[in-house]
């Protein structure tokens, strides 16, 4: 029954890992000369190709006042260039028989085509075009605008759980823009003009701040041709930085916030843990976050589910999620939905005591065996679906890892002990450096 | 310089409109046929089941039964608990999804070739020996009646309801397949195992499989993992006639952003014209930012981040439906933008500039879908509900190819009904003219 995964289907779960030996091999990876990275990723069951472009460039990116402006000169990428009318270019791909989208987080921007394998020259051409070229008018702005503002309100405006999820991040990061949605504060959306998507574009778009990702029935010798042939002669950005970024403070106090509305059916409570994130050659602790989320919160035969679902009947949804793919401090979160009857309260101490009995009780060597052999079996099951093998490299690129990082993050997991799955636990629940959100409708009682 | 690279853009379009896959179909010694694609590359099958019924085969009074029989399947099977079955499952790698819809219970497995017998041993208790024990039974009624008042705040989910209610009155696709908090509070262990007698059965189940498995195993292991189950069950629900006018239903929510669906009767999947309307709606409202009405009221207007239309057969009506959003005070805009275009393509047809283009997608993007073998799996449990013949997918691109602009314009001017395409809208519309009665 997942039903109830809505509740954290914003928060992506750990990457899968990827294994030494035979999905590795499917990867081949270069640089063009003006700095542009290069993953090939071979799959040749079927002739179809996946072709994407990621920036170093996300919302966190994004200069003090402008939030919403990277995802909207995201939109914006698909008006037009000097040589391209405005919506020519997804008319293009679809005349090509594919699909084209586009997607912004905190820590990239991403553009990508799905099309039959002998059209990747001309996905590279009309992708390298718009990397430079991008020529936009007023009316596009305004329009777009309007877009944007409705797709916020579809995505957050409409949805009390994405409401809450905003203000939770605002309480959790003091001082990091991924306190700021990605999508961007409605006050400042309504602002955004054409100088501020163009400054973003003009300072982030260029071959040394991207990655270009091939996936499919294609070849490292071709890819390496057309790139070099579409990518290779635009200008490296000189100007082009380190991600400096404000980062968090010492936490020193733990936030508590309610949020309460209407249109909630279904109270729940959720608290997030500032934690560590994957850094390059250092992702032994992620590795244990990871396991200590799974063995907490994944799945049926997770510790949360067993205390609060099966031997007490606290909650009817229980999970512990953590994204260790991200440039700077991520996030560990708990959560736990309340039957009915329990009041948040009741729910949140439940939640509490469980975490404090697994610290004593220690981790099951049977369950911990049981998710390090779904891991290794993921090796074989990711090699079915190599698009979503190129999300996890430009992820984990875009967040300045290498991909010796992502190689070598499936022997990471497999050496986690139950000692380290401990004490990354000791280490990541401390009350100071987190947030305890109580999603409420108007009539949830407070106290019992 | 704008506009230079069109005419070389055209010169490309000559396009690999064949899906390279050979799909083989295999009867066991008992009479159940699969369909399979075999593909050794890497050691993992994926199984399809469908069972056709689903949830609309609910007894009167008994709403909600075969979702929570489907729910119940996994919780516990055989001689595990819930428990239990989840950590043999973990243990071998095998994931298991069972879900009801309208029209067929589905059962998606995905599991190592190394532990194939296993994981078969498992799916088959799940199939043919689920225990419906007192604590499974109650935890995941607790989470069905959650999702069911979560349902009951969401403006999609309101709408659905809304339409269905009004389209379906009586008929099961009048009322969600969950039920309501009422009907799923009174369904007894008793009923559970009725809907699992009445609706897992022989004389419904099609099955697909794609990966590495040969026809000899898959033949030989389906008599094992189906063969206990019943030959025969409940009775298919009636037809069932849609009539719809022209007009609007505001459901009141207080939201900042209305959700609207919008249709009228659509067209059956073994329609002779059913290529045309389907290229059709290709323009209309399916093609991503291609479609006119994408183009009208995103593109031009910015009045939604999203609209599509989209072809609804199902086993016992179809429909056709279209789906968007737009703040409360531009919604109603955003409607007149979409009746105008329901009614322009009904009287004026499409352009054969237009018509080209939505060809040379679909053949284009169709052998994209071959892409994996959950994928493939799917597509061929599918075709076979659908009541396709086995070379479907070599003849497929030819019957889009074939559509005219004459076709496009007999199916729009018969499928295209303004004066029956009724809006409901969830949300505080602003300046939207509500019809009464409906």
């Amino acid at each position: 029954m997942l039903r109830l995964l809505a509740v954290t289907a914003a928060l992506l779960l750990a990457a899968l890992p990827l294994r030494a030996e035979g999905i590795n091999d499917l990867v081949t990876t270069f640089t063009l000369d003006n700095g542009m990275d290069v993953v090939v990723i071979e799959d040749h069951r079927a002739p179809v190709v996946v072709h994407m472009v990621w920036y170093r460039a996300g919302s966190a990116d994004e200069p003090a006042g402008s939030s919403g402006v990277a995802h909207f000169l995201e939109h914006l990428l698909f008006k037009g260039t000097d040589t391209l009318a405005p919506g020519e270019f997804s008319k293009v791909v679809a005349a090509n028989g594919g699909t084209d989208n586009a997607f912004t987080s905190y820590d990239y921007t991403g553009y990508f085509q799905r099309v039959a394998a002998d059209r990747l020259g001309l996905m590279m051409q009309m992708e390298a075009d718009r990397m430079v070229n991008l020529n936009l008018g007023p009316e596009d702005i305004l329009t777009e605008r309007e877009v944007i503002i409705e797709e916020r309100n579809q995505r957050v405006e409409n949805d009390p759980g994405a409401l809450f999820r905003e203000q939770r991040n605002a309480a959790l990061y003091m001082n990091h823009r991924y306190g700021v949605p990605i999508i961007g504060w409605r006050h400042e959306m309504e602002t955004l003009d054409l100088d501020a998507a163009l400054a973003f574009y003009k300072r982030h778009y260029a071959p040394n701040n991207a990655i270009l990702i091939v996936a499919g029935d294609t070849t490292p010798e071709e890819v390496r041709a057309l790139a070099q042939e579409h990518y290779g002669p635009l200008p490296a950005n000189p100007e082009l930085g380190p991600r400096l970024r404000p980062q968090e403070p010492v936490q020193m106090s733990e936030r508590r916030l309610t949020f309460r509305d209407a249109r909630v059916a279904q109270p729940y409570v959720i608290r997030t843990y500032l934690a560590p994130e994957r850094d390059p050659g250092a992702q032994e602790t992620a590795a244990a976050l990871v396991m200590l989320s799974e063995i907490l919160g994944g799945g049926q035969t997770s510790v949360l589910n067993r205390k609060l679902q099966f031997e007490k009947q606290k909650a009817v949804y229980t999970s512990a999620f953590y994204s260790g793919v991200s440039l700077d401090d991520t996030s560990f979160g708990l959560v736990i939905v309340p039957s009915q009857g329990v009041s948040l309260q009741e729910a949140e101490d439940a939640l509490d005591t469980a975490v404090a009995e697994f610290l004593e009780e220690g981790v099951d060597a049977e369950q911990l065996e049981r998710i390090k052999f779904q891991l290794r079996a993921q090796q074989i099951y990711a090699r079915d679906d190599v698009s979503q093998l190129a999300r996890r490299y430009g992820a984990a690129l875009t967040a300045e890892l290498t991909v010796e990082d992502v190689q070598a993050w499936p022997d990471v997991l497999q050496a986690v002990t139950e000692d380290d799955i401990l004490a990354a636990a000791r280490m990541v629940f401390d009350r100071k450096n987190s947030v305890t959100g109580w999603l409420m409708s108007e009539e949830t009682e407070v106290t019992q | 310089m704008k506009y230079l690279l069109t005419a070389l853009f055209a010169a490309l379009l000559a396009l690999p409109a064949r899906a390279d896959i050979e799909i083989e179909e295999v009867t066991s010694p008992g009479g159940i046929t699969a369909w399979l694609v075999e593909e050794p590359s890497i050691p993992f099958v994926s199984l399809e089941l469908r069972f056709r019924g689903g949830a609309s085969l609910d007894l009167p009074g008994n709403r909600g039964a075969v979702n929570l029989m489907v729910g119940l399947l996994e919780e516990g099977a055989g001689e595990r608990d819930a428990r239990g079955f989840a950590e043999a499952a973990e243990s071998i790698a095998a994931s298991f999804s069972f879900d009801a819809s309208d029209d067929a219970v589905s059962v998606s497995a995905r599991f190592l070739k190394e532990t194939q017998p296993e994981a078969l041993a498992l799916l088959r208790d799940a199939l043919t020996a689920p225990r419906f024990d007192a604590d499974a039974l109650e935890r995941v009624r607790a989470q069905v009646i959650s999702g069911i008042r979560s349902d009951l705040k969401d403006p999609d989910s309101i709408a659905s309801a809304a339409f269905d209610r009004m389209v379906f009155g009586d008929h099961p696709y009048g009322s969600a397949r969950e039920g309501t908090e009422d009907s799923v509070a009174a369904l007894t262990r008793d009923d559970l195992i009725d809907a699992h007698a009445g609706v897992l059965t022989r004389d419904r189940v099609y099955v697909a499989a794609a990966g590495d498995i040969t026809g000899e195993e898959l033949s030989a292991l389906l008599d094992d993992l189906l063969g206990d189950l019943p030959a025969t069950g409940r009775p298919q629900p009636a037809d069932v006639a849609v009539t719809t006018e022209a007009g609007a239903t505001v459901v009141p929510f207080d939201t900042p952003q209305s959700v609207a669906l919008f249709g009228h009767e659509g067209i059956e999947r073994d329609d002779p014209d059913f290529f045309a309307a389907y290229v059709m709606n290709q323009i209309l409202g399916a093609g991503g930012f291609e479609s006119r009405l994408m183009n009208e009221v995103r593109e031009k207007r910015g009045l939604t981040y999203g609209v599509y239309s989209y072809l609804v057969p199902k086993d016992h009506a179809a429909l056709y439906l279209g789906r968007v959003a737009s703040a409360n005070d531009r919604i109603a805009e955003a409607i007149d933008v979409i009746r105008a275009e329901w009614e322009r393509l009904a009287a004026e047809g499409v352009s054969e500039e237009e018509l080209a283009e939505a060809k040379t997608y679909l053949t284009g993007a169709y052998p994209l879908r071959f892409d994996g073998n959950g994928p493939i799996a799917d597509i061929l449990v599918g075709m076979q509900m659908d009541h396709l013949p086995l070379d479907y997918v070599e003849t497929r691109n030819d019957k889009v190819a074939a559509v005219t602009l004459d076709d496009v314009s007999r199916v729009a001017e018969r499928l295209l009904r303004p004066e029956a395409l009724h809006f409901v809208v969830v949300g505080q519309p602003e300046g939207l003219e509500a019809t009464p009665g409906q």
